[in-house]
């Protein structure tokens, strides 16, 4: 079993397209994947082109760095700018559009600023260089944030003095809550793989069970999102609707307990504003006040310039499934990868980048 | 990817050829030998190996059908 070749069997694809087909007939069905990885998993396995016309795949806020309002750029982009100050981050945070500059602008006029793939890389340079701040940007879902959490949890035991964090890290459950009270019309959610593995399937329940909506847990294979397709349909047409996982070879009903728990040590939850959809009650974490001192918001007084939004550009509406990348001005001419004016543009997750790169 | 060797909370992991590091201290007793879902370097959930081989006989029934 090596996990990855035995979910991009064709004559499984070719079955799950077939039932698919044939339990949706004409009905007209729009489904949103919440996770950018299945954004980006679906534009590059060419997934909609298995599904018959009148069944619409949507993308929603499941892209961390997409959703990270310029304001919390804007403030990275300062800490920067502070002297003996060195700045971590996940790479697809370097390009995005703040304000009035960006983190690669930054750097070029001479800040610190590293890209490193996890924490531990953050954690071996603030080691490595005790004379400097070493600051990680902590954006991220539910499956990035005990990771960070985990970082302070070991700068903690250390006694690091110079390694903190800027937390922007967002929870899906109650984006979710926000997008069923929203103007969207959604038959069903692809619940995403990689969040649930941590947070488990059954803390969807109580935000999806008001609402007739079909929700089932997805892989990032072909035949996990055309089965999870299926699975969602035979909701529908059973009506039927509860949290189903397709991705049971990763995600639990309760998750990874130890993780959570790490988590649960390091952050607590507060309101936090989403690009475009604005802000959600509890829907973002924040570090305890037991930390204070690893939390780069507290621990380093900066003046942050004036937020500013980009004129004409829909990542907003995108981020809620309210409009396509097609749809926006900027899409394919004023806003490409080399020069995104949206984030949604920037990050390997972005809708407007799968759209670009795929098609 | 597939545990190879455990250094304390450092686990060798390793896939299609390629061997990094991640760190396991999000996971209740690592063993070597199992897999598990590495995310921004850090091993975040083990894979179920016979949920996988049910998954993968319900696929075969489908396409039996």
């Amino acid at each position: 079993m090596k996990y990855i070749d035995e979910f991009r069997n064709t004559a499984h694809t070719k079955a799950l397209a077939k039932r698919i087909a044939d339990i949706a007939g004409d009905r007209e069905l729009t489904f949103m994947e919440v996770c950018g990885t299945h954004t980006m998993a679906i534009s590059r396995f060419g997934i909609r082109s298995l599904l018959p016309k009148n069944l619409r795949l949507i993308s929603g806020p499941g892209c961390p760095v997409c959703v990270t309002a310029n304001d919390y750029l804007d403030h990275a982009i300062a800490l920067a700018r502070l002297p003996n100050v060195t700045i971590t981050t996940f790479g697809d945070m370097m390009k995005v559009p703040a304000s009035t500059s960006s983190l690669t602008k930054c750097r070029a006029e001479g800040a610190d600023i590293r890209i490193v793939t996890s924490t531990t890389e953050a954690l071996t340079l603030a080691h490595q260089n005790p004379e400097r701040e070493v600051i990680f940007l902590g954006v991220g879902f539910e499956a990035t944030t005990p990771t960070i959490a985990a970082s302070l949890m070991l700068a903690y035991n250390d006694k690091l003095t110079n390694y903190s964090v800027l937390a922007a890290h967002k929870l899906i459950p109650p984006a979710l809550e926000a997008l069923l009270g929203g103007q969207l019309k959604l038959n069903g959610f692809l619940l995403p793989g990689h969040v649930s593995a941590i947070i488990g399937s059954n803390v969807y329940k109580p935000t999806l069970a008001e609402h007739n909506v079909a929700a089932v847990v997805a892989g990032f294979e072909p035949t996990d999102i055309l089965r999870a397709l299926a699975e969602s349909l035979e909701q529908i047409v059973s009506g039927n609707y509860a949290v189903n996982v397709e991705y049971r070879r990763v995600v639990s009903p309760e998750g990874n307990t130890k993780a959570k728990a790490i988590v649960d040590e390091i952050f607590e939850s507060c309101d936090t504003a989403w690009r475009g959809i604005g802000v959600i009650p509890n829907s973002g974490l924040r570090i305890r006040e037991d930390y204070a001192s690893y939390d780069a918001a507290k621990k380093f007084n900066v003046e942050v310039e004036p937020t500013r939004e980009h004129k004409g550009c829909k990542c907003g509406e995108i981020l809620q499934g309210l409009c396509q990348p097609s749809d926006c001005p900027h899409f394919g001419k004023s806003c490409t990868p080399d020069n995104p004016v949206g984030a949604c543009m920037v990050s390997g997750e972005g809708t407007c980048a799968a759209y670009y790169r795929y098609g | 990817m597939k545990i190879e060797n455990i250094d304390g909370v450092t686990a060798t992991v390793s896939a299609a050829g390629s061997t990094i590091a991640a760190n396991v201290m999000l996971l209740d007793e690592p063993a070597i030998g199992e897999y598990v879902l590495v995310h921004a370097g850090f091993a975040i959930k083990k894979i179920d190996e016979q949920e996988a081989a049910e998954t993968i006989e319900t696929l075969n029934k489908l396409v039996d059908k």
